[in-house]
């Protein structure tokens, strides 16, 4: 964590492109400028101004935007609960869909349903998501309209939901495989159970194990997909407020949104190993 | 079997984009600046994809296109192995601390969402193909590290390095000569997936307007210019997302197929 | 009890089709321990997992019939085999780390095949596996620990005990020795034959051991290339082999000895 801030401080302060331009008037008295800048403490030596920035931000305080001169946090706490709704619809959905699909694919290995997915997961990867979103935008809010293009929260989450849908699914149907081809498989149907409960008893069980782990690691690239998602329609998220604060060199708003992602991702893939040791017993006991 | 045929058809489509991206100035009807049209005219027999909202032949526009994307994801790709291969090595080769300090780094930059951070620099610095085409490669170099640094400690091991060890190579030689070059198929993999991965980077910049500007045409940035036009001229915003879907698809095929003939592990 | 007819089974890969039993015919008697030895790919596990048409793709059974108490197994639906697995004829596996599932305890797998054959309530069952780890001499108070909290004679032994637990006719083990040290190998086999006179158990050992054979088969069937090469009462092959390649099995265990 404390390697991010690092970097993003350095970062943010080695590009050319004084903040004060942005929202002071040209004809202003360059007297003015000099003060306005001191009271940002802008005019402090870089160095300072980290070390400043990092107690502040310890206490959570991360400043204020320059844009609207609110304190960062409440700006991101207004957008945070949008993005965590999209994001956790997102992996609801997504779960739903690539588990079920990913089983069935091992299971029926070679068959219709597993060539059309492999063919349809390919596709799902290579595609850009934002142009998935552009095109769902067109077909239905502007030649349909049967949805809003912006504010709605069914598009962005479709859009969201098939961009980490074919990654998952392969690797579910992926892992599936893999457990279909252990030898405990075999002891189970020779103790003559049938076919069913070998496949969603024995198999399945374990076949979730890697699942959990995965969906920690995706949670950056889900978060980055927010940005470019949130901007397109419009939502009102802190993957957008990210994009803003970027276009308007809104340092202490990036910042605190840099942090926080960073906290979230950090905090998801915590969740997953913690989840992974609930799912795996083999984890949870030591050996005797 | 079905491998190869998904390959020799990416490799057909991949090579026929790549030759129509070098042709593009012979091939281009129109020049892509120039507003031919007063009007946006949808795909026709003048005008093979339409005109976009200022006049301009699309179709002439998507053949510099492809040849702004085909550039920066190669050249992306090429810093990203290249980064992501001499920290794979180093790490792998002298393990310790350097390979704990270096696979921290490489974990830090991974916990970062990309990119946000290559939007974020982007911003910082005036966008142009080129600091994307190098921001790209320094952001997506981590996984050629890991992927390198599990090659070299798998084959560190291996007699052969022992023996040549024994006769006295020094470091620099054993890496070079003996490790790596046993190490290229995984690379020349995750090359070929890297490349897919810039091109989509770089669409996504653009589309943002952070990558490629205005006039030079890519892709991305043509998609950019689609969205206020989606109900006059939903033609600008089908079309090059299509291109890219074939590009980067194309891709993936020539790289499974590789994988296949290579013979390298998933 | 059971009577093997000219068994064949090929494997059907996408370059070649390999036969990997080819006519195989054995006779097993009631609470007689029939060895079948052989080198890594003679057949052998293809064999013991064809005469519980466990097979799997891309193999198939091509020909032959298996008549067991009365029924050719051949010609029962998937649906009357299934009855037929774990309750009259069993398997145990070389490896018994991986071949039970590490997701669930002993307890649970044990209980299963019991409560799905012998259709008794769940505690019953639970009761029943109980009894069964007691008899393979393991604590039964673990009846809940997991697998890998066992050792590997300790997992074996729960496997004999998933396998036995509806008291079966036909125990066939598949190198379950194999993989665990020589002074657990000494354990299993002696646990192996006195559930074997306690329960009437017929068994079919399969092993490339020869000393093994010797301990615990009173006849033998060797095999090579998916052929029987020979066959007889233990001691008499040992003794006077007929065929070449047991000549050069039993020479080199003599090798080996000195």
């Amino acid at each position: 964590m404390i390697g991010i801030s690092l970097i993003s401080f350095f970062i943010m302060h080695l590009a050319p492109g004084d903040p004060t331009a942005l929202f002071i008037d040209p004809n202003v008295d360059p007297q003015e400028l000099i003060r306005v800048r001191a009271n940002w403490g802008l005019d402090q030596p870089i160095y300072i101004q980290y070390f400043k920035w990092l107690g502040n931000a310890l206490r959570l305080d991360f400043g204020r935007s320059y844009l609207t001169g609110q304190p960062v946090i409440l700006e991101i706490a207004e957008r945070l609960p949008n993005t965590l709704l999209l994001m956790i619809s997102s992996y609801i959905l997504t779960l739903l869909i690539c588990i079920p699909v990913g089983v069935y694919s091992a299971v029926k290995k070679g068959g219709w349903f597993d060539n059309l997915f492999t063919v349809l997961s390919f596709i799902g990867m290579a595609i850009p998501t934002f142009w998935v979103g552009l095109m769902l935008m067109l077909l239905f809010a502007v030649q349909l309209s049967w949805l809003p293009a912006t504010g709605n929260l069914v598009l962005p989450l479709i859009t969201m939901t098939i961009g980490s849908l074919a990654g998952l699914t392969r690797y579910q149907r992926a892992a599936m495989l893999e457990v279909l081809n252990q030898d405990f498989i075999r002891t189970a149907r020779a103790k003559g159970l049938p076919e069913r409960i070998v496949i969603f008893k024995h198999a399945l069980r374990n076949a979730l194990i890697p699942i959990v782990t995965i969906l920690g690691l995706s949670l950056p690239d889900l978060f980055g997909g927010a940005f470019i998602i949130e901007t397109i329609f419009a939502w009102p998220g802190m993957g957008r407020l990210g994009v803003q604060a970027i276009f308007s060199r809104n340092y202490p708003l990036i910042m605190g949104i840099v942090m926080f992602s960073a906290l979230l991702i950090v905090l998801g893939n915590l969740f997953a190993d913690i989840g992974y040791a609930l799912v795996d017993p083999r984890i949870r006991y030591e050996k005797k | 079997m079905k491998r190869n045929k998904l390959a020799i058809f990416g490799l057909l489509v991949l090579g026929s984009f790549v030759v129509l991206a070098i042709l593009a100035p012979m091939l281009a009807p129109y020049d892509p600046s120039e507003i031919i049209e007063n009007e946006t005219i949808p795909p026709s027999l003048k005008h093979l994809f339409g005109t976009d909202d200022l006049g301009r032949d699309i179709f002439s526009r998507a053949l510099y296109g492809a040849r702004i994307s085909l550039t920066v994801g190669l050249v992306a790709v090429t810093i990203a192995v290249l980064i992501g291969t001499l920290f794979g090595a180093l790490a792998g080769y002298y393990g310790g601390l350097l390979d704990s300090a270096l696979m921290r780094m490489v974990d830090v930059m991974l916990a970062f969402p990309s990119i946000f951070l290559i939007l974020a620099i982007q911003v910082m610095l005036t966008p142009n193909i080129y600091n994307v085409m190098v921001v790209i490669g320094l952001t997506s170099w981590m996984g050629v590290a890991r992927l390198v640094r599990g090659e070299f400690l798998r084959i560190r091991e291996l007699q052969y390095v022992e023996a040549a060890r024994a006769i006295g190579c020094s470091d620099l030689r054993i890496i070079f000569r003996h490790i790596l070059p046993n190490a290229t198929g995984p690379i020349i993999v995750a090359g070929t997936l890297g490349m897919a991965g810039a091109i989509l980077t770089e669409s996504a910049l653009s589309f943002l307007g952070l990558g490629v500007q205005p006039p030079m045409s890519s892709w991305g940035n043509m998609l950019m210019d689609s969205q206020a036009y989606m109900r006059d001229a939903p033609w600008m915003a089908i079309i090059p997302g299509i291109l890219i879907l074939f590009t980067v698809l194309s891709l993936y095929f020539v790289g499974e197929g590789l994988r296949e003939k290579l013979n390298v592990r998933g | 009890m059971l009577e093997v007819k000219d068994l064949s089974v090929t494997y059907f890969t996408e370059a070649e089709a390999v036969s990997a039993v080819s006519g195989v015919s054995l006779l097993v008697a009631k609470g007689e321990t029939l060895g079948v030895l052989g080198e890594s790919g003679s057949g052998k596990s293809t064999l013991a997992l064809a005469l519980m048409r466990l097979v799997g793709y891309p193999g198939k059974i091509v020909k032959g019939e298996i008549w067991f108490k009365g029924q050719d197994l051949l010609k029962l639906s998937e649906a009357e085999m299934i009855k037929i697995r774990g309750a009259r004829i069993s398997m145990i596996f070389q490896d018994p780390f991986t071949s039970l599932n590490p997701v669930y305890s002993i307890g649970d797998q044990i209980a299963e095949a019991i409560q799905l054959h012998q259709q008794v309530s769940r505690r019953e069952a639970w009761s029943r596996a109980k009894d069964m780890l007691s008899l393979v001499r393991l604590d039964s108070r673990r009846i809940s620990d997991y697998p890998h909290q066992f050792s590997g004679g300790m997992q074996q032994r729960a496997m004999i005990a998933m396998a036995l637990s509806c008291r079966p006719d036909l125990l066939i083990a598949d190198e379950p020795t194999t993989a665990l040290d020589v002074t657990i190998q000494a354990d299993i086999l002696k646990l192996l034959l006195e559930l074997q006179r306690d329960l009437g158990l017929s068994i079919i050992y399969i092993t490339h051991n020869f000393g093994i054979i010797k301990e615990v088969c009173r006849r033998v069937l060797v095999m090579y290339k998916g052929r029987v090469v020979e066959e007889g009462e233990t001691l008499k092959v040992l003794n006077d082999p007929k065929d070449n390649y047991t000549k050069s099995l039993i020479e080199s265990l003599r090798v080996l000895r000195t």
